[in-house]
């Protein structure tokens, strides 16, 4: 027997699918099934949906409808990236890597793997409130970097990077430059002008989990990473997954409505629930309380306890957070991006990383409040 | 109804432990724990012993068709710190240790106990074949009911407070009805070998383990006389008793008699050096008072060893003095020493010494 989740605060990790989005897909669960890259009258209507899809998704980072390459999700996008630009940077005579190191692993994995075959990586610091260091940027690029990538957001600490400015700084050197922004599109402006690349994920924006994109500028140069069929112009090979990019381009519509409006509404539930948590409980310290930070994210570490268990606690009385990151066991791992942070052990083995969502009600805030003070006095009685 | 904590190692014992304490119509949670660090993911090939990635899966699996909450805890660091440092800490001071014996006491009825108590459960519940029974007023633990797969000897020393809180479902079955309930709940676990090998040394090389924290450190392995009759690669590959592995060209058999880990210096002779009669031992955890002196008193110093009758020469809180009725050849400092009175646990303690 267990307890339900009755409060969802882990909207970073994923978002339940959108009325609008599953009505998007439906059409192409039921009935149309046909291929896409066919010449008869069910392809190309699934074509034409592949299409008005690419539209919708590029309108929403300011690119071309050519300029997107769908993949399985944001973890495809980033590894084609910074392989792509890998492989086709060495070609160029360029065998450098600059990531920040508190890249999501989707970044940091691919660039440690492609050490094995010679490319050099250097992982840029961030500063304690989890931005990264341009200076130290600057400084690591040089003339044989291939690629350059900052996140636009981090997922954890949930603060925005200056991206527009880490670009310019890749681009002085001739280096091509890559965001993930997947936890950044549904709250914040995303923009094409602004990166060469930039990965984003449906499932984070009420969309289907296994779809994604890669946008990229125009005259941007990969090596594919899935050699096939030669779809999205060679770059990504594999039968077009028609209903979850429909799915993926309602979701994201919808998200780009009502942005800027839920934004404003979510971070005052958020700036209410972390005062709530930092005025109730003794020793509760904000992580990256002094920087910009998406609206919905709130990561704050308690003295005196271990995630492990505060988070037994809280899905014991259905509540849905996490902490850092997980191994593949499923076991908590100590947070590498708090460790990037410069937070103390101790600290970083207390937090807790409560994401809202635009379903999130102030009565949900408040009700998490107390449940998470509620824990937190028992654990340290 | 009770809230009990079940630690699911992923193997058949422990998953038929939750699923009896499920029927039983207590609240259990599940939890695997991570003792190690697995093989980084680009490293290919299997990764072994209780802490892979497959046996949180399989443990995953059982708790979803228990349909009970289950999770995955971090205990690497404690793990560490207790275990497996103790592990290389004792080989390297020319003791024998148990490590088992030391994850009972330290980990699971130790770091998981006081967890799970914090957290509101009742009980923590393992796979162990032994039998924890209230009587007189008092938890007691006795020998499984399977002879054969007993593992009261590595419980023998949690201590009374963990005993209080400590539930062995499948204890006072066999395993092969553990196995044949597994099979009827369709768990997937049923037919999973059983393990052996100390789960944080792959292919049970203990001597290579501990070589590869501490490096090897040659010295002369000598006879009772002080002749040099060969060279060793470090003391810690050996144990009081053994007779492999010494590489030595004589005729007569020759064991292990003495470790000298302050001279790095193996002493080698003939089996009847290796007799002992009385075992001092320490760090001793009583389930109850100590015995009165002069008890009579079962002791097996072996996981799987025999049952040795003794008679206590001295016994206090945490050390005691150990006559045996009969000799007992190879018994090696670090072990642990359980005291039994028929099949009931009185407690247990680490062998000192033995002369």
């Amino acid at each position: 027997m267990q307890t339900p989740t009755s409060l969802y605060l882990d909207y970073a990790a994923t978002t339940p699918l959108l009325d609008e989005a599953r009505e998007a897909m439906m059409p192409w669960l039921a009935g149309g099934f046909a291929n896409a890259s066919g010449l008869y009258a069910g392809a190309r209507e699934a074509r034409k949906a592949v299409d008005e899809a690419r539209e919708t998704l590029a309108a929403a980072v300011g690119a071309r409808p050519e300029e997107v390459v769908f993949t399985s999700g944001g973890t495809e996008a980033d590894n084609l990236a910074v392989k792509g630009a890998a492989w086709h940077g060495r070609d160029q005579g360029r065998d450098g890597i600059v990531i920040s190191s508190f890249e999501h692993h989707a970044v940091l994995d691919p660039a440690d793997w492609l050490t094995r075959f010679g490319f050099r990586v250097t992982r840029v610091p961030v500063s304690g409130d989890g931005v990264v260091d341009l200076d130290a940027l600057r400084a690591a690029v040089d003339d044989k970097t291939a690629i350059v990538s900052v996140m636009w957001a981090n997922n954890e600490a949930g603060t925005i990077q200056p991206v527009a400015e880490a670009a310019a700084i890749a681009h002085e050197r001739g280096a091509v430059f890559h965001s993930d922004a997947v936890q950044a599109l549904p709250w914040i402006p995303v923009g094409i002008a602004d990166a060469d690349m930039i990965s984003l994920a449906a499932h984070k924006c009420h969309g289907p989990k296994g779809v994604g994109a890669l946008v990229l500028r125009r005259g941007t140069r990969l090596q594919p990473l899935l050699h096939g069929g030669g779809q999205e112009r060679g770059l990504r090979s594999s039968t077009y997954n028609t209903p979850g990019i429909a799915g993926f381009a309602a979701g994201v519509a919808a998200a780009m409505r009502d942005r800027d409006e839920a934004a404003v509404r979510v971070a005052a539930l958020r700036d209410r629930l972390q005062d709530a948590l930092t005025g109730r409980i003794p020793g509760a310290h904000v992580n990256a309380a002094g920087a910009p930070r998406l609206p919905n994210h709130l990561s704050v570490s308690f003295e005196r306890i271990e995630s492990e268990t505060l988070l037994l606690l809280l899905d014991a009385s259905g509540v849905a957070a996490s902490a850092g990151s997980a191994c593949q066991s499923g076991a908590s791992e100590p947070s590498y991006v708090l460790r990037a942070m410069g937070v103390p052990d101790a600290l970083a083995s207390g937090v807790l990383r409560l994401t809202l969502g635009r379903p999130t009600t102030q009565d949900e805030v408040d009700r998490a409040a107390d449940a998470i003070v509620a824990a937190v006095e028992r654990l340290r009685a | 109804m009770s809230k009990v904590l079940v630690a699911m190692s992923g193997g058949v014992d422990s998953s038929v432990a939750a699923a009896l304490l499920v029927e039983q119509g207590h609240e259990v949670t599940g939890v695997h724990l991570k003792l190690s660090d697995y093989a980084a993911p680009q490293q290919e090939g299997r990764v072994h012993g209780c802490c892979s990635v497959e046996a949180a899966d399989d443990a995953r699996r059982v708790a979803q068709v228990l349909d009970m909450p289950f999770y995955v805890w971090n205990l690497v660091e404690p793990f560490r710190a207790a275990v497996v440092d103790d592990f290389v800490g004792e080989y390297a001071a020319g003791r024998t240790p148990n490590p088992c014996v030391r994850c009972n006491e330290r980990v699971k009825f130790g770091a998981v106990l006081e967890r799970g108590l914090a957290l509101g459960f009742d009980y923590v519940a393992t796979g162990h074949y032994a039998v924890a029974r209230r009587d007189g007023g008092r938890a007691r633990l006795y020998r499984s009911a399977d002879a054969a797969k007993d593992q009261s000897y590595v419980l023998s020393s949690i201590g009374r407070d963990a005993l209080e809180r400590s539930l062995f479902p499948v204890g006072p079955m066999t395993k092969d009805r553990t196995r044949e309930i597994a099979r009827d709940l369709s768990l997937r676990t049923a037919d999973k070998p059983e393990s052996f090998d100390i789960c944080f040394v792959p292919g049970g090389d203990a001597g290579a383990f501990v070589d590869a924290a501490i490096g090897t450190r040659p010295g002369p392995i000598v006879t009772g006389d002080g002749a040099v009759v060969g060279e060793h690669g470090g003391t810690h590959r050996f144990t009081v008793g053994q007779r492999r592995g010494l590489g030595l060209a004589t005729h007569e058999r020759q064991f292990v008699v003495d470790i000298d880990a302050a001279s790095n210096t193996i002493v080698v002779g003939s089996g009847e050096l290796l007799s002992r009669r009385t075992i001092e031992a320490e760090r001793i955890r009583w389930f109850d008072a100590p015995p009165a002196s002069g008890a009579a008193v079962a002791v097996q110093i072996r996981a799987h060893g025999r049952v040795i009758p003794a008679t206590l020469a001295a016994a206090g809180d945490e050390a005691a003095e150990v006559r045996l009725d009969e000799l007992e050849r190879g018994v090696a400092a670090g072990q642990t020493i359980a005291f039994y009175d028929g099949d009931e646990v009185l407690g247990g303690g680490i062998i000192s010494s033995a002369r």
